[in-house]
């Protein structure tokens, strides 16, 4: 394992990040701020009560998934596809590194960017609401296991993409409507019952549900079910992208 | 055993492109080798596939005894690539995309390596900047850093000085001769041939995905290498005289000037003999000189017959 290597692209890509750091922490804080204002004083005021939580603090974890899951997305595929699009990748491609090692540097540093972010996202709503974590190490360990997995997901995307506009329209056609539909700002169960049964295909449902859970002790599904939909995406993506080292698609020729 | 050996390498781009058509070539540890080529011959595939940027179609390639594709590691972490293109990340600063490569071929920090690195190429104050502050002459240099930064063993050259000013050349070509001194294997391409008859040790020559020929520099020079006389004469003359008629002589400058070739390596070389028939013909010297045929004209001549040939 060359850890050096590792370790270089980790500190690289940090770097851009440390570079727009006011940046990457007013606008979470913001966004996060105008959703409570929105959701949680306008619509919270009538919604009252979700499953016994606050209208205020249910929304609290869809919020920090919906970041989180972007955040890691567009972190990660920027960072692999810059490299391709600037040329900068001859350099990866020629070093003494193999694919783990390439991954675990960007979506490493992509995934501490988005962690850092659903971090701040959670302050910004202490601030607003009363919570209550009830399973701390559950939590964490569902936004790390999420970081990581949107990351995976986003370097694909940024490996697939051939300009710019192909590295937004995956995040825009079919991350955000997933993310909405997957229970961030409502429970499933307030659904018609189609809607119902079609949103147990939406994988959305499972993280933010088992996230959910974590704060409240409350899902829309089973928690081991949401473990193992979160484990399967990570290891999905990690099939799929040592396909990619091992064939070399779209990067080496 | 050669420090890089290619054998019979073939590279086709998904195009269906074939960029290398059966490439075979030793480098020797510790030579400096320039591979000549026009425009599109294959030069820069032929780094590449070496380097790991693509994947030979067949053929092997090794460095330092360790096959590019299956002990990439190895072969890897002795090979520096100075590509052709500049790319750079242009937000970068110089200092750190240095140390960047360091770290990508698991070399520990070494800082003073750096700056020796950096003195070097006369970066060192340029060290904070943003690549994007710097000229193109500069980024060049930046390429050169980060190459070195990882102390290669085998270094590879594209086009180290296109777009590079005469300076900054000479300072170029200082570092290597600095680095041919210490050991490290140098392989060039350039298209200012001049340059590679002043430092190479062995030239290349591809052209169409072929190596046309691996010589020593200097066997080159003797065994190719036509010398040319040239008899300056007092009054112009509109045509050869009969006399000289089959002396294979080429009239140039309005007929102020007789040329002459010959071949350095003959026993005869005909001169002495030319020159007795020149008088004889009543033609009056004003002045004689030799040129020495110039590895352009070699290339020019390989290359064309080459074509000539398909
Ligand atoms: N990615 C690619 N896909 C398809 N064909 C390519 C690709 N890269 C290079 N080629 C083709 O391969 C041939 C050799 O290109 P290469 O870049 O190796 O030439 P070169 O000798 O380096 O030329 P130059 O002196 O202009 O740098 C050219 O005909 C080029 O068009
Ligand atoms: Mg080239």
């Amino acid at each position: 394992m060359n850890w050096q290597a590792i370790r270089a692209i980790y500190v690289f890509e940090m770097s851009r990040f440390f570079r727009t750091l006011l940046q990457s922490f007013v606008s979470p804080v913001i966004s996060t701020s105008l959703y409570f204002v929105v959701f949680g004083a306008a619509i919270g005021s009538r919604i009252d009560q979700v499953e016994g939580v606050s209208y205020g603090a249910f929304i609290v974890p869809g919020l920090i998934m919906l970041s989180v899951m972007t955040q890691a997305i567009s972190n990660a595929s920027f960072g692999i596809y810059f490299p391709k699009f600037i040329g900068t990748i001859y350099e990866l491609l020629s070093a003494p590194i193999n694919f783990l090692e390439i991954v675990l540097g960007y979506v490493g540093a992509a995934a501490t960017k988005a962690l850092f972010i659903g971090l701040v996202i959670l302050g910004t709503s202490a601030l607003f609401v009363d919570l209550s974590i009830q399973h701390p190490l559950a939590m964490l360990a569902f936004l790390v296991l999420t970081c990581l997995s949107f990351a995976l997901f986003g370097f694909i995307i940024g490996i697939w993409a051939g300009n710019f506009e192909q590295l937004q329209l995956i995040p825009l056609l079919v991350v955000t409507p997933l993310v909405f539909l997957g229970g961030s700002f409502y429970s499933i169960s307030m659904l018609p019952p189609v809607w119902q049964t079609i949103s147990f295909f939406n994988p959305v449902v499972y993280l933010v549900s088992g996230f959910r859970w974590s704060f409240f002790g409350v899902a829309d599904v089973p928690i081991g079910l949401s473990l193992l939909a979160i484990a399967g995406f990570t290891l999905l993506c990690l099939a799929i992208i040592w396909w990619i080292f091992k064939t070399g698609w779209r990067i080496r020729q | 055993m050669p420090m890089v050996e290619i054998s019979n390498v073939r590279k086709a781009y998904a195009s269906g492109f074939e960029a290398l058509k059966g490439a075979s070539l030793d480098i020797h540890e510790g030579e400096i080798l320039a591979l000549l080529g026009p425009n599109g011959a294959g030069k820069t595939t032929l780094i590449s596939t070496i380097c790991g940027i693509t994947q030979p179609t067949s053929g092997t390639i090794t460095v330092g005894g360790h096959d590019v594709v299956t002990d990439y590691r190895g072969a890897r972490s002795l090979v520096g690539l100075v590509p052709q293109e500049i790319n750079l990340e242009p937000f970068e600063r110089v200092i750190n995309t240095v140390r960047f490569s360091r770290g990508l071929f698991g070399k520990p920090k070494d800082d003073a390596l750096l700056e020796r690195i950096l003195r070097q190429l006369s970066l060192w104050d340029k060290r904070d900047n943003r690549i994007m502050e710097l000229s193109g002459g500069m980024k060049r240099r930046v390429l050169i850093a980060k190459a070195l930064a990882h102390e290669p063993r085998v270094l590879f050259l594209d086009e180290p000085t296109a777009g590079v000013d005469v300076e900054l050349r000479r300072d170029m070509w200082e570092i290597v001769a600095g680095l041919k001194e210490a050991g490290v294997t140098i392989i060039l391409t350039t298209h200012y041939i001049e340059e590679a008859e002043a430092i190479a040790d062995r030239i290349a020559v591809i052209n169409k995905g072929e190596i046309l020929l691996v010589e020593e520099k200097s066997a080159l020079m003797t065994r190719l290498g036509q010398k040319e006389l040239r008899i300056e004469l007092h009054d112009p003359v509109d045509a050869l005289p009969e006399a000289l008629a089959d002396r294979g002589l080429r009239i140039e400058e309005d007929g102020q000037v007789l040329v002459y070739s010959y071949d350095t390596a003959q026993d005869r070389t005909g001169i002495a003999t030319l020159i007795r028939e020149v008088s004889e013909a009543g033609l009056v010297l004003r002045d004689l000189q030799t040129r020495q045929n110039s590895l352009e004209d070699i290339f020019v001549g390989l290359v064309s017959k080459q074509e000539d040939a398909a």
